[in-house]
């Protein structure tokens, strides 16, 4: 894999098929209300299902697949993460 | 564990049924966990489709039978928590608060427990019994997993009933649970989820703070709790009661403890973790399961739109040719048939009274209720997609397109339905969750040109065009949709600043379709349809009548006529006279009234004659524009009935009128312009 794990960065940043852990959200009140209540909290194993560099990413987080916006994923920060 | 424990009054051994009182069931949980399908299962037709007071979210009430006593039970909105995020969140926890349900019935995912356990989370620590029904088990178990019943109920602290809803499958067991909770048989302690060790002191402190301070019917615990998260609701409503100084302190706590939203998810998280850690077993990941497989199609970014191209052109390839031929025999024999035998049952009734019925009432109503083959077909196909789990996936692979206009994914779903009927399709806007993309989406419903549009559309383009008729069709389609594309620019920029709305939506697992679910959708969409039909419809086409009649009977001397004359000067503007100026003007009580009404003021009647005398009458110039007039058009009289209701204001469906009138007078105008000066 090109990028080193470990380090910090967006959901966006994330190639379809890859791993990571979420670390921590940004964005308001009503953003992170919504993303939590899916499943979307510090520590939680997220994968990346597809991210084809333009539209709506799909994630998969505790066992659902969420669609979200590019704007939205790029509030969420994770860190990559092998298995 | 016990530390909020303590503070909840443990709830079921407190609460005794009221004798006297029909025992009420809220029916709560996640969307997509089976909520309805439970409803409809039980109470069947005894059920009553309403709005929520106020709001535009669907309300169902139905009554069954236990043991011989009767009880309510109540469909809740699905919500997948109950922090103040979206209108169905507070309707549902307001209702559990206020109405305090004898039973709550949360309804959990077997084979999604660790997400839909995060309601339950919540609503575990509401006044209300509690009951966990546990649902799509025969999807867990196709997928390998086992849930240890006992161990989730002794985890929880409450009943846990295995379902399959769409089978009817342990429907009377949980029956025989709510009993037991209902005569106080079966005691529940329910064990609650806490916050995170950093914030507990901080949820203690806020409620000491705030007690005494909290109206009715909240519990104090809850508020705090709900204050920590940031809920906008009950943060507002607190600022109202409580005292300046009271309000000051709570809030430097709050500051203090600004990522205390995440801490308390966090922690329900870790308490469903523990559970699902003791009672699920999972099979060892590896095989691919089949949502992945089709998603790598149905989702892609390309092959997804050439998948949904396809999908929409076999829908309405079915939908028009089964639909169109019983349309047609039902326009001669039915209402036709009905016309002839009514007009000789009423032979000895006064002449208007048999013009009423079958002018205005048949005419108007009776060629409304023609299209409901078509539309019942259209209604089955956009379900059955709806309850694959195809729909979310449209969306999805739209939501690029719908964005340049300010729209959403999900406003693809409405824009769909819309050809089939604009009415359902307005009401279809609801599944958007951001306010501004369902108003924008209401406004750009009516340029779907609707199967009633098609129909005056191919009838005319027919007469006028012959084998080009259906290029001529198509193109006035295409014309609409591209329309319907620079007005949402438009507006967009114009009324919202072009601000973008975000989106999130879950992408369910695709399954096999229930067909229960799919009847009854196509069932209620037609009722409304048929409601409308009933009401505005049938009013319109009465006045509508009514103006063709006076002063004296005749039609070329009638209100109408006048009204048609007097305007003129306008029609002749896109080539229309006063003929296709009323015909357009009709159209406004149901679409197709455009061809009945130039039957008669032509004196023609309708089919082959009709379309004789328009080719002898009429240039193609002017057959263009009275097409594109009639393509953009304001909204038939249910539509802007439907856009009142769901917008909750006359100010949008006003701007939506008047807009449409603009655009549908600019383009008719200059479709004509150029024809004539191309000696079409
Ligand atoms: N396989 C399977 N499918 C089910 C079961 N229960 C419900 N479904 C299906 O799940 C889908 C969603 O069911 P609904 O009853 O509409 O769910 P809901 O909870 O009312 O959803 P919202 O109204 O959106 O909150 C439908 O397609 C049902 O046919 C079940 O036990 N097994
Ligand atoms: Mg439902």
């Amino acid at each position: 894999m090109a990028k080193p794990n470990g380090m910090d960065c967006s959901l966006i940043d994330l190639q379809t098929g890859e791993h990571a852990l979420m670390v921590d959200m940004r964005g308001g009140k009503g953003l992170v209300g919504r993303l939590t209540s899916l499943g979307f909290t510090p520590g939680v194993e997220l994968t990346m299902i597809q991210n084809m560099g333009r539209g709506p990413l799909i994630v998969l987080v505790r066992d659902t697949r969420i669609a979200l916006g590019r704007g939205e994923a790029a509030q969420i920060l994770v860190k990559r993460n092998d298995r | 564990m016990k530390e909020i424990a303590q503070d909840f009054v443990p709830i079921a051994t407190a609460k005794t049924i009221n004798e006297h009182k029909t025992p009420l069931i809220a029916l709560a949980g996640q969307p997509n966990m089976g909520k309805s399908t439970l409803f409809n299962l039980l109470t069947g037709l005894n059920q009553h489709v309403g709005n929520w007071s106020g709001k535009t979210v669907e309300r169902r009430e139905g009554t069954f039978a236990l043991n011989g006593q009767t009880v309510r039970l109540v469909d809740l909105p699905g919500t997948y928590s109950l922090t103040a995020n979206s209108p169905e969140e507070v309707i549902a926890r307001e209702f559990i608060l206020r109405e305090q349900p004898d039973v709550v019935v949360a309804l959990v995912s077997a084979a999604n427990l660790e997400r839909s356990l995060y309601l339950v989370a919540e609503l575990i620590s509401l006044p209300s019994p509690l009951i966990v029904a546990l649902n799509m088990l025969d999807v867990a178990e196709q997928e390998g997993l086992r849930i240890d019943v006992e161990i989730l109920q002794a985890a929880l602290g409450v009943p846990v009933v295995p379902l399959v809803a769409t089978r009817a499958q342990g429907v009377q067991e949980l029956l025989n649970v709510i009993r037991n909770v209902l005569n106080g048989e079966t005691v529940l302690m329910p064990r609650l989820p806490e916050i995170r060790a950093d914030h507990r002191q901080a949820l203690r402190e806020i409620s000491h703070l705030i007690s005494g301070y909290v109206p009715d019917p909240y519990p104090t615990e809850w508020v705090a709790l709900k204050l920590l998260e940031g809920d906008s609701e009950l943060t507002q409503l607190m600022q109202r009661q409580l005292p300046e100084e009271v309000e000051q302190a709570v809030h430097n706590i709050l500051i203090q403890h600004d990522d205390a939203l995440m801490a308390v998810a966090s922690g329900r998280y870790e308490w469903i973790g523990r559970i699902i850690r003791a009672a699920v077993e999972r099979p060892p990941i590896g095989q691919i399961s089949l949502t992945e497989k089709l998603d790598r199609w149905a989702a892609h970014p390309f092959w997804g739109l050439i998948l949904l191209g396809l999908v929409l052109g076999v829908v309405f390839w079915v939908t028009f040719s089964i639909g169109s031929p019983i349309q047609e025999w039902l326009t001669t024999h039915g209402i036709g048939g009905l016309a002839s035998w009514v007009s000789a049952a009423l032979q000895n009734a006064p002449a208007w009274t048999r013009s009423l019925v079958v002018d205005g009432i048949l005419g108007g109503v009776g060629s409304v209720l023609t299209f409901l083959p078509i539309l019942a077909i259209f209604f089955g196909a956009f379900g059955l997609l709806e309850d694959v789990g195809y729909m979310a996936r449209a969306a999805y692979v739209m939501d690029n397109f719908m964005h340049l206009m300010g729209l959403h994914g999900k406003s693809f779903l409405p824009l769909f339905l819309g050809f089939g009927c604009n009415v359902p399709a307005v009401m279809g806007s609801r599944v958007i969750d951001s306010e501004k993309s369902r108003l924008l989406t209401i406004l750009v419903t009516p340029f779907i040109p609707c199967t009633a549009r098609l129909a005056v559309v191919a009838f005319i383009a027919a007469a006028f065009f012959g084998r080009y008729a259906t290029v001529v069709s198509l193109g006035y389609v295409v014309l609409s949709i591209v329309v319907l594309f620079l007005s949402g620019i438009f507006l967009n920029r114009l009324i919202f600043k072009g601000e973008r709305s975000a989106f999130i939506m879950e992408m369910p697992l695709y399954h096999i379709p229930n067909w229960r679910t799919v009847g009854l959708l196509v069932w209620q969409r037609s009722l409304a349809f048929i409601q409308k039909a009933g009401t505005t419809i049938l009013s319109f086409s009465i006045v509508l009548w009514v103006l063709t009649v006076l002063p004296n009977g005749k039609l070329e001397s009638s209100y109408l006529a006048l009204f048609g004359h007097w305007i003129e000067p306008i029609g002749n503007l896109m080539g229309l006279d006063w003929r296709l100026t009323v015909a357009l003007l009709s159209s406004f009580v149901a679409k197709e009234n455009a061809i009945a009404t130039l039957g008669i003021v032509l004196g023609s009647g309708e089919g082959t004659a009709l379309a004789q005398t328009l080719i002898a009458a009429y240039s193609h110039a002017s057959a263009l524009a009275f097409l594109a007039a009639t393509m953009l058009f304001v909204p038939c009289a249910a539509t802007v009935a439907v856009m009142r209701q769901e917008t909750g204001s006359w100010k949008w469906t006003f701007l939506n009128i008047s807009f449409m009138l603009i655009v549908s007078f600019a383009f008719s105008g200059a479709i004509y312009w150029i024809a004539t000066s191309l000696e079409v």
